[in-house]
């Protein structure tokens, strides 16, 4: 499986000259070298032995391409990891335009080293669609189109990472009627696993979580049948939702700010999307779990979703969405459910959790086979 | 002989930004300002329900994320005659405000440090003397000789490593780096703690708008309902928490930011008479106190400053045909009108027609169209907008809170008035008004709870949020001051939905191509005349495009009339 071959790391400095017959004594006697070359005290010098024999940190190449950067400043709202301790101590940012020192002539050289020093080894992170319209001039990086960078990059990529809803479905330019041809990775990329990690953007400990999870397991993981992590997107918004009670009971929002939203009833008739929604929101939470967008009044506008953009107005309810024949629709369902006879309330729940079973039970057996399509 | 570098990709901005400059003599004598990467966001968003644009036009950016947002809604409610209740209006100043406690904070240290902190020199500092610095400028607890020396051997053990990661081929030892060791060490311990700080300012967003990138809006007012019995809406455990972090947002600028942005100015004075550019300035006014409509209550004044005459400020109308007008001289468009007339965004048209050269290349054709930007101009003028044109717009209306800050920031740094004229000053001024605003914000917070403990709870005005009640035509516009300068949107209605949607935006100003008559933008404009001391290494380039704090993604957009450019799909490896 392609996967076994990413665990496989880079030999140490240490290594690498015990390897070719330096005892221990000589590899301090290098670190102290070291140490004096780049101007440390002596007191850090036990530091630069740990480092040097530590196993290296896996290089990151992270692209921008259509997009509009929220998916990097998500990601360094991450609370755990925190986004420093990502970069000094777990993966080699060795390409990000948002962050690096290095630009132009001096930022390509960066990229080169890292492509050729660590060909098959290294993780390409994406940010972004390509527009492959007009032979891709809409998007252009150092004179080169986002499309012949994306040859380039992803040649010898070890796993590559789509975040966010740009990078996974081509998210807002992508909507009708797509004037740039916006296209997402997976779409460009063959013969090689794609994580894709939608929403607009992902949730930053989310994103941490997919980098942590590679280095934490040595693996990539385990992904459903659109190519997207399990761990964080195998429920609904909906399934997750603490307004989810009410809108059981029939408990509504009618319109914005009524007596009914300052009471925090459920958000569906206003135009929620999370009951067709596939996120960790209702979970995890926003900022360090701080809210989502629902606990903060708003609807879900669905924006890990394919195509979210042109699936009907905002503030429009669904009109339907899986599992909504069973529990009626949300008017009627009101007033069964306050009209109403226990019975009733009783047989509607059984059918709802039979339906659910067998839901949850499909989408795991899904994902399995979606993995196979992906990785193999 | 003059010769041409290329700087591209231009890093730790927002986007896809091209220079090219010819030196002559280690001067600059000639600059060109591309953006490189469109969306046409405005094509997509014809024939789509007003009140969803905020949402689609928030996607625009993710670094002065909801921006974006606030001014579409803006556009609506200017266009449907909407009146949003008190507490919205407070609810998204404090947004706003701490979007600017947070952008500015980050632009500051992650996007535009590297350009003055020498990262590899501060490994030589000494962290006791370090600690006696930093303690000298401030009282932030985190300034014991232990901290610093931790830092240093963090970054140490960093660079043993061999793998440099985001500091990898940097400019570092270049002769244009001034700083002592001990000032590049508090830098680079203060660049790791803002990366930690930025993310507790924005929950703010979060309680407010549900999450932070793109916070939600509501054409009308907020959709946070304040209710202050329940666990769902806005009580007094979120409000407590706002106000936590918009005072520790406080503390953070005023005890860590501004003294680190003094001290590592006294070291560039110099930087105080280069890069000055246009010296034409112009902001829309933002945080109103009294309704949008209210230009004086605006606690960020508008107005338009002509040659750096600060004694003089015109009013800017942006309804009016002939003020702010794009034109396309220089820009990868077609208009049926020929390129030689410039179109109010309300009568906006445009057709894309890329007419450079064949990727890949090495030189764009700058005698010909170069951008994808188009080049807007007020009154025919190439003005900057921004920090810095708040800033000066403030002082020269003789708001007091402006000349206070102002007044004390030159004082300090013993700098007469005019080195605010400069990329020194536009990275000054954007300290400046994170202090204003992190002031200013504690006054809508209050007069938020005061609000609600008087009774009035409202968040909403949905009275015309159903499209039934809306005019069969109607024109808006909405205005801003993102942190990157003057930004509005204007929106035509037609059939309760969206006929046409322009965006200018303050990067468009800024780093536009020059317009038909030859003049030049601010970004082109600024780095006439800036010394390069080392061509292979163009840092003082970066210093210079760095002060305007570049938002490409915001610059490129507009609409194509017939879409016509799908093209093929084509499979990387088929």
């Amino acid at each position: 499986m392609a996967t076994e071959t990413l665990i496989k790391k880079p030999l140490t400095y240490y290594e690498e000259m015990r390897m070719k017959g330096y005892s221990r004594r000589d590899f301090m006697k290098f670190a102290s070298m070291m140490a004096a070359f780049i101007g440390v005290e002596s007191s850090a010098i036990g530091q630069v032995a740990k480092a040097l024999e530590t196993k290296e940190r896996v290089p990151v190449i992270w692209m921008h391409f259509q997009e509009c950067t929220c998916c990097s400043e998500s990601f360094i709202r991450s609370s755990h990891p925190i986004v420093a301790d990502i970069l000094l101590d777990m993966i080699s940012l060795d390409y990000s335009e948002t962050l690096m020192a290095a630009s132009g002539v001096q930022a390509e050289q960066s990229l080169h080293n890292t492509l050729e020093k660590y060909k098959g080894k290294y993780i390409l992170c994406i940010e972004g669609s390509v527009p492959v319209g007009a032979d891709g001039v809409y998007c252009m990086i150092g004179g080169k189109t986002s499309l012949q960078v994306l040859e380039e990059v992803s040649e010898n990529a070890a796993a590559i990472i789509a975040w966010g809803s740009c990078a996974s479905n081509g998210c807002v330019q992508s909507a009708k009627p797509n004037p740039t041809s916006a296209t997402p990775i997976h779409k460009l990329v063959i013969g090689k696993p794609v994580i894709k990690v939608p929403g607009c953007p992902p949730i930053g400990e989310v994103m941490a979580g997919v980098i942590v999870h590679y280095l934490t397991f040595g693996r990539i993981p385990e992904l459903d049948r659109l190519g997207r992590p399990k761990a964080f997107y195998s429920k609904r918004v909906h399934d997750t939702c603490y307004r989810r009670a009410y809108y059981d009971a029939g408990l509504f929002v009618e319109s914005f700010d009524d007596e009914n939203a300052k009471k925090g009833y459920c958000l569906y008739k206003v135009g929620c999307k999370g009951p067709s929604t596939y996120n960790a929101c209702g979970v995890m939470k926003w900022n360090e779990g701080t809210s989502f967008p629902i606990q903060s009044g708003h609807p879900c506008i669905g924006c890990s979703e394919e195509n979210y953009w042109d699936n009907g107005r905002l503030y429009e309810r669904a009109s339907s969405f899986a599992g909504f024949g069973i529990e009626a629709d949300a008017d009627n369902w009101g007033k069964v459910a306050l009209g109403v006879t226990a019975a009733a309330i009783a047989g509607h729940a059984i059918a709802t959790n039979v339906s659910k079973y067998k839901k949850i039970h499909e989408l795991e057996l899904e994902g399995k086979e979606g993995e196979k399509e992906v990785v193999s | 002989m003059s010769k041409r570098i290329v700087v591209d990709p231009i890093t730790r901005i927002e986007g896809h930004l091209r220079i090219e400059v010819d030196i002559e003599n280690g001067k600059i004598k000639d600059a060109f300002s591309s953006g490189t990467m469109v969306r046409l966001i405005e094509e997509i968003l014809k024939g789509r329900d007003p009140r969803d644009a905020w949402a689609f036009v928030g996607r625009v950016c993710g670094v002065c994320t909801s921006t974006h947002s606030l001014t579409s809604v803006r556009a609506v409610e200017d266009a449907l005659d909407i009146v949003i209740p008190p507490n919205a209006e407070l609810v998204r100043n404090i947004m706003h405000c701490s979007l600017y406690m947070h952008d500015h904070v980050v632009h500051f240290y992650h996007l535009h440090a590297m350009d003055w902190v020498d990262v590899v020199n501060a490994l030589k500092a000494d962290p006791k003397k370090t600690s006696e610095l930093a303690q000298s400028l401030s009282n932030w607890p985190k300034s014991s000789p232990g901290y610093f020396s931790d830092i240093q051997k963090r970054i140490s053990k960093f660079v043993a490593s061999g793998q440099l990661g985001i500091f990898a081929n940097g400019y570092w030892g270049h002769p244009a780096y001034k700083l002592p060791a001990e000032v590049n060490l508090i830098g680079l311990a203060h660049y790791l703690e803002a990366l930690e700080w930025q993310k507790e300012i924005v929950k703010v967003h979060a309680i407010f708008g549900g999450k932070n990138p793109h916070p939600n809006y509501l054409v009308g007012g907020m959709a946070c309902a304040i209710g202050v019995d329940d666990v769902s809406g806005i009580n007094a455990e979120r409000l407590a928490m706002v106000g936590r972090l918009l005072v520790e947002g406080k503390n953070f600028i005023e005890q860590v930011y501004i003294p680190d942005l003094m001290a590592i100015a006294s070291f560039y004075k110099d930087w105080g008479a280069i890069g000055g550019g246009l010296g034409n300035y112009m902001a829309y006014g933002d945080l109103p106190t009294n309704g949008i409509r209210d230009m004086a209550g605006m606690k960020f004044p508008s107005g338009a400053i002509l040659n750096k005459d600060i004694s003089k400020v015109y009013d800017v109308d942006l309804r009016q045909d002939e003020e702010v007008q794009e034109f396309i001289n220089h820009s990868w468009y077609d208009y049926a009108g020929g390129d030689g007339i410039g179109l109010h965004p309300w009568k906006g048209e445009t057709k894309m027609n890329y007419t450079g050269p064949k990727p890949p290349f090495e030189h764009l054709d700058v005698d010909n169209k170069y951008s994808y930007l188009k080049t807007p101009r007020w009154k025919g003028n190439a003005m900057e907008v921004g920090p810095l044109a708040r800033v000066l717009v403030g002082y020269a209306r003789g708001r007091e809170e402006y000349k206070e800050v102002v007044d004390k920031a030159l004082k300090d740094l013993n700098v007469p008035v005019t080195a605010l004229f400069s990329t020194l000053g536009r990275t000054a001024a954007r300290g400046l008004e994170s202090v204003l605003a992190s002031q200013w914000v504690q006054e809508f917070y209050d007069q938020l709870i005061t609000n609600i403990r008087n009774g009035d709870t409202r968040m909403a005005d949905v009275t015309k949020f159903e499209r039934e009640t809306w005019p069969k035509q109607a024109v808006g516009v909405g205005f801003s001051e993102a942190p990157r300068g003057a930004l509005a949107h204007w929106i035509n209605i037609e059939d309760q939905k969206i006929a046409n949607y322009q965006l200018v935006v303050p990067t468009t100003w800024n780093a536009s191509p020059r317009d038909g008559k030859g003049q030049m933008s601010a970004y082109e404009s600024s780095l006439i005349d800036t010394p390069v001391a080392d061509e292979k290494q163009p840092l003082e380039i970066l210093r210079t495009i760095h002060s305007f704090d570049p938002c490409m993604a915001c610059a490129v957009h507009l609409y194509d009339e017939k879409g016509d450019t799908i093209g093929r799909v084509s499979v990387v490896g088929d």
